[in-house]
This record gives C-alpha cells, sequence and structure tokens, in this order.
C-alpha cells in the first residue's frame, strides 16, 4: 500500500542516514532481518517524559532540547511516526482563520524549511504554494479576511482572478470560480520524514527515544506529576507531556485523578492515484476548494485528494478498540460525495488510475481549535494533541510555544485560545465529544461567519429561568457549556433560518438588539447572568486579605459592603483574569470573573493561595442565579420590590448589600452593571430564582421593564470603550495598556504579583494602547461589518489589530476596540506608544481588503455616562466582560 | 400516462404500518424489535388480510397473513378470530377460569390481545357478538377438557386453526335470526382463506401455514450475505407431498380427477384453507344451506355449483402444517407474505433486498480497488450506480414497501424501474388482476442481543 511505501521510503533514509540513533533504539525495523535488538533499558528518571512520537511529540522534544534541557525521555507506543502523522497529508498552510494557528503555522513553515539541512533527514519539503478556490462571494469574503491578516504578518498572499488559478494550475475547472486566495510559500512536506527529522535532532542533543515502550499511566502526588508508569518500568520524572494524539483522551483518563483531555477521533480519507500520463509537477500549487469539501495536492507524479465530508464517520467513542482498528478499511461509498467534487474541480482526471483510498482517523476537538497547556489539576502534566486535522501545519510552532511553556513559565505568545484549561470536565463526556466532533469536522470547510453557534453539545449547563426566557423567545448561545441569551425575538417576528442568517454584513437581529439596547437607556432591562464564574475565599484570620492583595493589583482592604474591580495579573504585569470582588465581611471576599475562567481561575489561585486549612476557596457558580438590572428605572423596580431606599445617597455605585427582593431574603445586591449603564446585578440563591424573576417582571411592568441578551451588552459596552478579558484583554496585556491605571494600586503598601513590570511600564511607557476607533464612511446597511483581528493602519502603516467590534445604536456607527503598536520605520523595532502618538495619526480600519477611514480616541464619550454616583469612582472603572 | 414519483410512493405507501416494540429502561427485552407490513392490492376490493398482535395473558406475539378467494369474507373473519383462539389455547387453566368467571359475573374482561393494527384493517362490529359466544363455547369446552398439561405452542395452533374452520362451518349451517349476519357467516363459509401465522415468543419461533402463502427467515452469514430460510411449505400442487396426501385421503378410484389443472379439483389451487365449505360438505348440506339460505346465496352461480367429480367430501382441510424453529442471532428477520410475492420474486433476492434494507448502506458490501485498475471516472460512476440503489432503500421508511416496491417495479437487472413501476400501478381495476396478485407482507425484525443473550443462558 502507498501508506506503507511512505513507511518503507522513510525507513530506509533513516537507516542509511543515523546508524548511530538506531542502535540507541529497542524496535526492530520492518525491513531488518537481523535477530532481535536488545532493547535499551529505560532510565530510572528523567527530568521530563514526552508520550507521543508523532509530529508534536518529536517537536516538543526538539525544541525542549533546543532550549537547553538535556534530560529528555521520548516514548513511543509503537514505532516513530507511525500514527496520524504517517498518514498525514503533509500540507503546510497558514491559511488559517484564527491569529495564533498563522503564527504557529508561519513558524512551522520557516522551521521545516531548514530541517533538511540541519538534520541531514530528506523532508521532501517543497514550496509549492496554495491556492484557496471561492465558488460564492461569502466564501471569497472570508479569504480576503485571511489575506488582510497574513498580509500584516509579511506573508505573501494575494486574492486572484479564476484565470490566474488557471495559470497557476492548470488542471483546474474555474467556471464556478469567482475567485481565489494565492499563499505562494505553503509548502509541502512528508510528514513522517519530518518527525524523523526533528527526532535526530532532538537525539543529537540528548533527548533519549524509545520506541515500542507504552505508558500505562502517569502518578501524580500532592498535585504533581512525580512519574511515568510504562509496560518496561517506571520513570521519576517532574514533567510528563501528553502527545498521545487520537489516545490522549484515554490517556489522560489513566490515572488516579483524571486529567481531561476532550478530544475525539473521526475518520478522514484521502486518495492517492497513479502518476498522470505526464506525471505532475512536484512543484504544483496545492488546491483547497471548501465550498467543493476538499483539497488536492500534486503526490508522486499523481495527485493526493482528501476532504472534510458532511456527514463524518466518528470512531473510538469507547476507547481504543481492536475491531474498530481493524475496521479502518476504504470506504468508497462515504468517499463518493467528494470525488464527485474532485472530478468536478479537475474533470481532466477522469482516466487517472487509483492507487489507494487512505483511511486515517483524526483528532478533533469542541472548538476546532487545538489543545495545548497544563492539566489544571496536576502541575507538571503538559498536553499538546488535537490538531483538527492541521496537526503538520502547526507542529513547529506547537511545539514550540509548549517548550517555552514549559522552559519559561509560559509561551511568548498569547495562547489562551489554544489553552487546555478553556475546558474544564464538562467538556469531557464521551457522548458530548462525539456529538461536537461531528459538527465540528464539517465545519473545517464551512463558512465560518461572525457568531456562528454550535449546535450539538447544548443545554447542558442552564440558569433555572432557562425554560421562562425560552418561552418569551429567547435566542441562546452558548459558553463554557452555559446557555446565554443573544437577543429576544419579540413575538409574531420571524428571523431567517440558521443558513441564511449566516452573513458577513448587517445580521437579521439588527433591529431586536436596537430595541433592547434603546430599552437599556431609557427604561430597564432583565439580562440573566448566571454563567459568570462565582468564588468564596474566606479565612478565619486575615490570610484571605493578604493572599488576595498579594495575587490582585487593586487595593482589596476596602471597607465591608465595596465592589472593587481589579486585574488578577502575572509576573509581566498581564491579564490572568478580570474581575471584580466584593468584600462581603473582614474575612471574606465574594469574586466574579468570566464564564470561561472557571477553569483557569480556580487552577491560578489554588496554585498561588498558601496552602493553609484556615483559608477556604469555594466554586459557588452554581449556587447563584445572577439578573442584571440595566438603566436609568432599574432603581425604582429594586427599591419598590425591598421597601429599602436605593438611590445613589443610600445605594452608592459599587456597593454590595444583601436584602429582600419580594419575599425572598439573602439576595446579594451589587451595584455595578458591566455597561456603564445605571443598574445592579442580584445574586440570587438558585431556588428563589424564578420568584425573584416573576417580581422584577411584574412590578417592572409600568417601568417598562423587558427582557434583553448579551448581543445589547455588547453594544453598549464596546461603545463605553469597556475592555472585555479574553477579548481585548489577554495576559499579555497590562492595565497601563489599557487605560486602567486606576485600578491598580501601585501603592497599596503591600507588594503584588506583576508589581514591578507595572512601575517599569510607568516609568519607561506602553509599547501598545487600547484604542477605540469610530468608523466614520462605514455604511451599515451595505458595507461588510467590522468583527475583530482586522489590521489597523496608522497613517497608511499597519500599528495593530482590532479585538472587538459592535454597532453603536447611540453613536449610529460602527466601534471597534483594539491595540495601536509603534513599529520603527526601518527596523520594525517596537517602541513606546504615547498618547500623542496616537492622536497625531489618520486611521483606517482593513475589513476583508477595503478600508474605512476611523477615528481614534483614547478616552470615551462623557456623554453616554448618565449618571455620576460615586466620588472617587472614575467612569472607566466598569471593567465589562461578555 | 406516468405517474410522477410522488403519487407511486402515496400509492404504495397507502397501506404502510409499522411497529416497534417499545423499550423498557432503555432496554427493549423482547426476540422482535418490531415489524413493518404494508398490502398492494390487484383485486378491487382487496382480497388479502392482515394481522399482528401481541398476546397480554401468555408471551409471544402473533403475525399472520391471510389471502382469501372468492371473496374476501373468509379472510377478514379468519384475520378477526384466528388469533383469539390461538391465544386461548395458549392459555393455561387458571387464566381460562379466570375470564369465564369473569364474563359469568359480567366483570370486566381480561384483555387477551394487543392488536397492532392499520386504520384500514377493520373489524366487523356486527358479527362481534357472534363470534365471542362461539369463543367462549371454544374456552368452557377447554376449561371441561382440563389436561392439566402445559399447553404447547405446536398443538394449540394446530387446534386454533381446526376449531375456528369447524366454528366458521357450523356457524354457516345453524344460520342466524339478522338477516344482515345470516348472510354473512354463509358469505365467510362459502368463500375462502390461506393462512400463514407466526409465534415468536424468545427464541421460539412457531410457524402455523395452512395454504400457500409462506414464511420464510432472512439470515445473515458470516460473511455478510443473506439468504432464506423457508419455514413453511406451500400447500399447493407444486408440493408433491401434498398431493400426495390429498391422493391418500381419497378413493383411488378419484386419483385422476382429485388434481387436474393444478387445481384441486381443478378449481381451487391452493389444497388446504378454511372456508370453502362447497370443498368440506356433503352435496346434501350444500344444497340445503343454499336453499333455506337467503336469496342473494340462491341467486349465487357459484355457490349454488357443486364442483364436479365431488364424491367424497372433505376434500379440504385446514389443518396447519406447524414449523418450529429456535432463533440463533444470525437469524435477521422473518418475511411473511402472500403468494403474490413469491410469485414475482425469488425468496433468495427477498432474502437480499430485506436484509440490505434493513441493515443499510453500511452492510452494502463495500468496494475494495485491491490490485485492480480503477479510474477515478470507473469508481465514479460505480459509487452513483450504488448510490441510486441506496436512494431507493431510502425512499422507504418500511421494509414491506421496499419489497413491494422491487416485485412490482423491478427490471431484469433487479433494480427498481420507475417506468415499470408506474405502468404497473397505473393498470385498471379489471387489467390489474391478469397482471399481478393482491400482495401482503410483514418483515418482523429480530433481535439478535437479546436472542444472543438467550443463547448464552441456555
Amino acid at each position: 500500500t502507498a501508506g506503507m511505501f511512505l513507511r518503507l521510503l522513510s525507513d530506509i533514509q533513516w537507516r542509511a542516514a543515523h546508524p548511530k540513533w538506531r542502535r540507541m533504539t529497542s524496535s526492530q525495523r520492518s525491513t531488518s532481518t537481523t535477530a532481535e535488538p536488545h532493547p535499551v533499558a529505560l532510565p530510572a528518571q528523567a527530568q521530563i517524559v514526552i508520550c507521543g512520537g508523532g509530529i508534536m511529540g518529536t517537536s516538543v522534544a526538539y525544541h525542549l532540547s533546543k532550549m537547553g534541557w538535556k534530560d529528555i525521555v521520548l516514548l513511543e507506543q509503537g514505532r516513530l511516526a507511525a500514527g496520524t502523522t504517517r498518514f498525514c497529508a503533509g500540507i503546510v498552510s497558514t491559511a488559517r482563520p484564527v491569529s495564533i494557528e498563522r503564527k504557529m503555522a508561519h513558524y512551522s513553515n520557516k522551521l521545516y524549511q531548514q530541517l533538511e539541512q540541519e538534520t541531514g533527514v530528506q523532508t521532501g519539503y517543497m514550496k509549492t504554494g496554495s491556492i484557496s478556490l471561492a465558488q460564492t462571494q461569502d466564501r471569497l469574503i472570508s479569504l480576503k479576511r485571511i489575506a488582510s491578516s497574513l498580509n500584516v504578518m509579511g506573508i505573501p498572499c494575494e486574492i486572484i482572478s479564476p484565470k490566474k488559478v488557471v495559470q497557476l494550475h492548470p488542471l483546474i475547472n474555474i467556471h464556478d470560480l469567482v475567485g481565489a486566495m494565492y499563499v505562494p510559500e505553503d509548502a509541502l512536506v512528508s510528514s513522517a520524514n519530518v518527525s524523523l527529522a526533528l527526532a535526530t535532532a532532538a537525539s543529537q542533543n540528548g533527548v533519549q527515544i524509545h520506541e515500542r515502550t507504552s505508558v500505562s499511566h502517569v502518578t501524580v502526588q500532592k498535585g504533581r506529576v512525580t512519574g511515568v508508569e510504562t509496560d518496561r518500568g517506571r520513570i521519576q520524572c517532574e514533567y510528563f507531556v501528553n502527545c498521545a494524539g487520537q489516545w490522549a483522551y484515554e490517556l489522560g483518563h489513566s490515572g488516579e485523578e483524571p486529567v481531561h483531555i476532550p478530544l475525539h477521533a473521526c475518520e478522514h480519507f484521502y486518495l492517492l492515484t497513479h502518476p498522470l500520463k505526464e506525471p505532475l509537477s512536484s512543484s504544483l500549487p496545492t488546491i483547497v476548494d471548501p465550498d467543493g469539501r476538499i483539497y488536492i495536492r500534486n503526490w508522486q507524479g499523481g495527485i493526493l485528494s482528501g476532504g472534510f465530508e458532511k456527514n463524518p464517520k466518528p470512531l473510538f467513542t469507547e476507547g481504543r478498540n481492536q475491531l474498530e482498528i481493524q475496521n479502518l478499511q476504504e470506504d468508497w461509498d462515504h468517499f463518493g460525495p467528494l470525488l464527485s467534487a474532485l472530478l468536478r474541480r479537475m474533470p481532466g482526471l477522469e482516466a487517472l488510475q487509483i492507487m489507494q483510498l487512505v483511511n486515517c482517523p483524526e483528532s478533533f476537538t469542541p472548538d476546532m481549535r487545538c489543545i495545548m497547556g497544563e492539566s489544571p489539576t496536576a502541575r507538571g502534566y503538559f498536553v499538546l494533541a488535537g490538531m483538527n486535522s492541521a496537526g503538520i501545519s502547526y507542529g513547529g510552532g506547537a511545539g514550540k510555544f509548549l517548550a517555552e511553556w514549559i522552559v519559561n513559565g509560559y509561551p511568548s505568545e498569547n495562547v489562551w485560545p489554544l489553552d487546555l484549561k478553556r475546558f474544564g470536565t464538562l467538556q469531557s463526556s464521551r457522548t458530548f465529544l462525539r456529538h461536537r466532533v461531528m459538527e465540528v469536522m464539517p465545519l473545517m470547510y464551512d463558512l465560518k461567519v461572525p457568531r456562528w453557534d454550535f449546535q450539538t453539545g447544548r443545554q447542558l449547563r442552564t440558569s433555572p429561568l432557562y425554560d421562562r426566557l425560552d418561552a418569551q423567545g429567547a435566542r441562546w448561545m452558548e459558553k463554557h457549556g452555559f446557555e446565554r441569551v443573544k437577543y429576544f425575538v419579540p413575538p409574531g417576528k420571524d428571523l431567517l433560518d440558521l443558513d441564511h442568517s449566516k452573513t458577513f454584513y448587517k445580521p437579521d437581529w439588527f433591529d431586536i438588539v436596537g430595541s433592547e439596547v434603546k430599552c437599556c437607556k431609557e427604561a430597564v432591562c432583565v439580562i440573566d447572568m448566571s454563567s459568570f464564574t462565582k468564588f468564596e475565599i474566606s479565612s478565619t484570620g486575615d490570610q484571605a486579605l493578604e493572599s488576595l492583595q498579594y495575587l490582585f493589583s487593586n487595593d482589596l482592604d476596602v471597607p465591608v459592603g465595596h465592589v472593587v474591580h481589579t486585574g488578577m495579573l502575572n509576573e509581566k504585569g498581564g491579564y490572568e483574569n478580570d474581575c471584580s470582588i466584593a468584600r462581603l465581611s473582614k474575612r471574606s471576599f465574594f469574586m466574579i470573573s468570566p464564564t470561561d475562567q472557571q477553569v483557569h481561575c480556580w487552577a491560578w489561585l489554588k496554585n498561588r493561595l498558601p496552602d493553609d486549612s484556615n483559608l477556604t476557596m469555594e466554586d459557588v457558580t452554581w449556587k447563584y442565579t445572577a439578573l442584571n438590572l440595566i438603566g436609568p428605572r432599574a432603581v425604582d423596580v429594586l427599591s419598590e420590590l425591598s421597601y429599602a431606599p436605593m438611590t445613589a445617597e443610600h445605594f452608592p455605585s459599587l456597593f454590595c448589600k444583601e436584602m429582600s427582593v419580594g419575599y425572598a431574603n439573602g439576595i446579594r445586591v451589587m451595584s455595578i452593571t458591566h455597561t456603564g449603564e445605571p443598574g445592579f446585578v442580584l445574586y440570587i440563591p438558585i431556588e428563589y430564582a424564578l420568584h425573584v424573576y416573576n417580581e422584577v417582571m411584574n412590578m417592572g411592568q409600568k417601568y417598562g421593564i423587558r427582557n434583553a441578551g448579551y448581543y445589547a451588552l455588547r453594544s453598549l459596552r464596546i461603545e463605553k470603550f469597556f475592555a472585555f478579558w479574553g477579548q481585548d484583554l489577554d495576559a499579555f496585556t497590562t492595565p497601563m495598556e489599557c487605560g486602567r491605571e486606576f485600578q491598580v494600586k501601585l501603592e497599596k503598601g503591600i507588594q503584588f504579583l506583576g508589581q514591578e513590570a507595572l512601575l517599569e511600564q510607568k516609568q519607561n511607557g506602553v509599547y501598545k494602547r487600547f484604542t477605540m476607533f469610530i468608523l466614520e464612511d462605514h455604511d451599515t446597511d451595505m458595507d461588510l461589518w467590522p468583527w475583530w483581528g482586522e489590521p489597523i493602519f496608522r497613517n497608511g502603516r499597519y500599528v495593530g489589530k482590532t479585538t472587538s467590534s459592535a454597532y453603536s445604536y447611540t453613536l449610529e456607527r460602527h466601534v471597534c476596540l483594539g491595540f495601536v503598536h509603534h513599529f520603527d520605520e526601518k527596523t520594525g523595532e517596537e517602541l513606546v506608544v504615547t498618547p500623542d502618538f496616537i492622536n497625531q495619526g489618520e486611521y483606517e480600519i482593513d475589513i476583508a481588503g477595503q478600508r474605512f477611514q476611523a477615528k481614534a480616541k483614547l478616552y470615551p464619550f462623557s456623554s453616554l455616562f448618565t449618571q455620576r454616583r460615586r466620588k472617587d469612582e472614575v467612569e472607566l472603572s466598569g471593567y465589562q466582560r461578555e | 400516462f406516468y405517474l410522477t414519483p410522488t403519487q407511486v410512493n402515496s400509492i404504495l405507501k397507502a397501506n404502510e404500518y409499522s411497529f416497534k416494540v417499545p423499550e423498557f429502561d432503555g432496554k427493549n427485552v423482547s426476540s422482535v424489535l418490531g415489524f413493518d407490513s404494508n398490502q398492494l392490492p390487484a383485486n378491487a376490493p382487496i382480497e388479502d388480510r392482515r394481522s399482528a398482535a401481541t398476546c397480554l395473558q401468555t408471551r409471544g406475539m402473533l403475525l399472520g397473513v391471510f389471502d382469501g378467494h372468492a371473496g374476501c369474507a373468509c379472510a377478514q373473519a379468519v384475520s378477526e378470530r384466528l388469533f383469539y383462539y390461538i391465544a386461548v389455547s395458549l392459555l393455561p387453566h387458571e387464566t381460562l377460569l379466570e375470564i369465564e368467571n369473569a364474563v359469568e359475573s359480567g366483570r370486566a374482561l381480561l384483555p387477551i390481545l394487543q392488536w397492532h393494527k392499520h386504520p384500514n384493517d377493520y373489524f366487523s362490529k356486527e358479527a362481534s357478538k357472534l363470534y365471542f359466544n362461539s369463543l367462549r363455547t371454544y374456552w368452557q369446552e377447554l376449561i371441561d377438557l382440563n389436561s392439566g398439561e402445559t399447553t404447547d405452542v405446536r398443538e394449540a395452533l394446530i387446534n386454533a386453526f381446526k376449531r375456528l374452520d369447524n366454528d366458521i362451518s357450523l356457524e354457516a349451517q345453524v344460520g342466524d335470526p339478522n338477516s344482515f349476519l345470516n348472510y354473512l357467516v354463509l358469505r365467510v363459509a362459502f368463500s375462502g382463506a390461506t393462512a400463514c401465522v407466526a409465534h415468536v415468543d424468545g427464541v421460539d419461533l412457531h410457524v402455523a401455514n395452512t395454504g400457500d402463502s409462506r414464511a420464510m427467515l432472512g439470515v445473515q452469514e458470516e460473511d455478510g450475505s443473506w439468504s432464506a430460510v423457508n419455514l413453511s411449505y406451500d400447500h399447493n400442487a407444486q408440493n408433491e407431498r401434498e398431493v400426495k396426501r390429498v391422493k391418500m385421503e381419497h378413493p383411488k378410484s378419484e386419483e385422476k380427477s382429485l388434481v387436474k389443472q393444478d387445481r384441486l379439483l381443478g378449481l381451487l389451487m391452493p389444497f388446504r384453507a378454511f372456508g370453502d365449505v362447497k370443498f368440506k360438505w356433503s352435496i346434501e348440506l350444500q344444497k340445503r344451506v343454499v336453499e333455506t339460505g337467503p336469496d342473494q346465496l340462491n341467486d349465487n352461480e357459484y355457490t349454488k355449483f357443486i364442483p364436479p367429480n365431488y364424491y367424497t367430501p372433505p376434500y379440504l382441510t385446514a389443518e396447519p402444517e406447524v414449523i418450529h424453529h429456535k432463533l440463533r442471532p444470525q437469524d435477521k428477520f422473518l418475511v411473511l407474505a402472500t403468494d403474490g410475492l413469491w410469485e414475482t420474486m425469488h425468496r433468495q433476492d427477498v432474502a437480499r433486498i430485506v436484509g440490505e434494507y434493513l441493515t443499510g448502506v453500511h452492510h452494502q458490501q463495500p468496494i475494495a480497488v485491491g490490485g485492480y485498475k480503477v479510474t477515478l471516472g470507473q469508481m465514479h460512476g460505480l459509487l452513483a450506480e450504488r448510490r441510486a440503489k441506496i436512494s431507493s432503500v431510502f425512499e422507504d421508511q418500511n421494509a414491506a414497501t421496499h419489497l413491494i416496491r422491487h416485485a412490482v417495479g423491478n427490471n431484469e437487472f433487479g433494480t427498481v424501474d420507475h417506468e415499470r413501476l408506474s405502468k404497473m400501478l397505473s393498470l385498471p381495476e379489471e387489467l390489474a388482476r391478469m397482471y399481478r396478485d393482491d400482495i401482503t407482507i410483514i418483515v418482523v425484525q429480530f433481535n439478535s442481543h437479546v436472542i444472543g443473550a438467550y443463547q448464552n443462558e441456555e
């Protein structure tokens, strides 16, 4: 078979080039006829053990050894590069929709290019370029968005006409094309050989590689990795890296303390053919036809073509299963639609002879992004897996980031979108994963429009008000498994069905959200915000206050009943989390953070809070339903329901008090709103949720109360220039860079995490600055909408990217938020960004290649704020999350 | 003129019915997963009948097809009554007593059967009292006979068949004061019906057959292919044993006249049947009943006509042949069908078509390129053909409908030809019977997991 052939080829090259390494390995090569070699004994201990000899494991080993680590052991249950890596189609492409993925692919490409020279192992690297085809205008828009992003990264890329496509690839039928994107530096490699080259280099740097050694489980003591049990004995180690590919889930679950790695395998098919009569040139570009769901690359004079079908076949749901492994056969009926698409794209191939249909399982994750990082429960347990069939594109970059993470404590880029801790145990159900990956795999080639919601694996975590809100027309989205309302469709109004509502232009909910925003500004709205992560931290003495003062940048030693907005910063002053903390009593605090912080924030605090039985932290997310009352009449509704004066004199802003609402007592009321509008958030013990909601709605009637959703919230917060963690803020952004110096108390008398970095920034200035842009010549009805990730140009030069955007119903303009850098015109070096630098530029925002003039502002419009309540409060203090 | 595919479907699907055995605790503990059934008329009105019911006082499920001739009255009566006779025959003594006591004291009766009926499958309300009384007499006799032995299914089936036929005959001889009922019981007795009934209880499958309908087991071989196992013998001239039996039962002098033109006495195709008193009663009895009967009967040439060479009645019996089969995990389904199906299709094809339908595409023999030289274009064509085949499967949600589609529409290559299907279905009533017979099909699907578990227990 061809797979076998590839394998043999690599073996032979391998044996010829590296006799020395071969002696070290325990494996017997399939071509070898010599006697069984004596396996080299496993070491009793190592600093780090990597499980998995595919592209991920070898890349991590390669980068760790490059960074100077010596005591590394790599274990492979079979042979190196024999799993998914062997079968991988070998396409290295930077044409990816997510920024961090583009960066990884870009690095991989550069790494692979010089790998042959570095190691002497032939990698088959060939810079062929890739062409992504568009059959529809919408597809072309999505390609243009990617092209804009690639260009500002310095990766050559152009949008080309169908005619140009034919010049680049003569076999293509272009009759149904509207355009294409050409990325000339994309490449092809033999992925198995890349993996072997990385292993060779790692081995030369001292990494010990043992094949035919399988890890049974990882031992953890006191929350730290202590060793690895294998079928050939135990290795003590400080660090463990799970690069087990599609078996990563099972391996994660094999230990006493499970590590949840949510991925699931699906069968993936591609076709190999014999060479054409006139063999195809090996430099012919790779074709991606997402509307036809296929990719086509040249392969040994013939072609290799696979795709992502609409009806994927998930497998290994119940774990490794011999029967299913045997059944991994060619399934031509399943491949039929993709074959049709191939012949439609290249009709000239009809007479080409088939060599083989390869069935190669790939692992997919619940959100289409790969999984890397440290386990929240076992320190030293790292993971790199779930590549969603782009392993070879990401391999180099992902391995580098993870090695940096292990060595330095954090990678050199923000990898939160890929962080294992964005998931919790809730995404670990096999049923959930099976259903979700069946949706994810076709999505690889589906149109990626803004704010797409997954349809599977829904209604898992819900507020007690779910049914009530649903009956009132709620449309839902999901965050960390929690159902949240986007907006409410008024009775009698129909929205477009799912497929038709996919648009890059003005969405069908525009007017609905507009009326919710209006109600928030003029009357009062209720938004269910129960999904937010809520922790309670308390102690017998001052331990809670002392620890939190160190872990948070703002001063938490405030009077009881006060609420403080503060960042949870890392050593570099970057935001690990952004939260509100209420001081409930001298010794206890109530902390609210974004929904997807549940796992990350918990792990961050657990690892840093002193091990003291008198200090307790509890996740109380599930105990409270949160209702946000937004708008000028919120105060009236609440005071009528509680018989308590709620005016600013009695209940100032950023205040927290337990009180009764209706019949229900013990409702935690806080005067914060997350939007800058006046209002309150009620934290209601869940059994009272329905009662309080009913009371609020009944009482609110005379004040014009209505339900609202997160889309209204977003519009409100963005027009007021509120940043949101996970969208605008990340571990590489400091309060100084986003105008939140006032939330940092540098002189609170206690040293805190990130203080030094902030002091330095205060002295020397910042290298990027959070800026608000008002689009000037943008027609909301006719033009493409901004989303996030759009390049920002200052005086015609690229200075940064947007991080979020929304239509402001008040300003009647689009508002984009983003970071402005200052790159030296000659060297590209990053310079300090001063307010003058921001204010003195002419700005443009690039939406899918079209530039719109924008006005930059460093401060929000004060006219948007209706009320001032507490003297010491700065208007910007409202931190924001979605 | 042609029927559109939609019109064809609406004709084919008009009588389809499906039943799934309900699950408890997410598990179906029955060896039967469910069944699909359907009928396609050629006669107007159709003379075939079908029945399906679950026994409530004993275990097991009953399914049957009934092919009427000389009208539908007998088939209708048998389809309504036979399962009650079988169920009663299977009941233990105590339950019979309980039922009798309930009737005696006017209490509510234990339900005996749960029927699974298509809305078109009717019961005649007028005769229910009459039928009930006959049935009651039967169970009273069973109570009196109390043998103390546990009931054997084979015996129960044979007794029920014979008893019902006997009751049909008696009811016609006695008559009824109500003229409508009187005419009805006579029509039932003078028309005829074959019956092919299956009783499934755990791994025990009994098929009782009277006449030329047929039961066939679909078996999946280890290599995934399908084969057919007959679970009934046709009672007609093609069955040598049956011909021999008939000849044994009558004097040698009649040997030549007994079977003529492959028909009993040159008239009747099936060699066993319910009703058909013209082949069972003495000439005197026939004449008496017809003369004293209502005018409609008297005016009917058919009823007055005495078969030729009619010397030593009865020539016909309703006694079934019973075949017992222990279900195995590879036994995937049972097809019960009237001769309308078997005339057009070989049982091997039936097994394959139903098997492929029930297992869906996944078990369609996979294509492997292997060492062959296949081009992309050839493969594309091949896959398109296979898809077309599959799409005809997906059109049908009912295995019986799917089988009828093939039976009526198959061309010489064994694939459904829409043009042919359209022609066959748009034949005018009077012509339809020339080209095809009434077709009635029940496809019972078995639960291999449950059957496997039973096997392991044993």
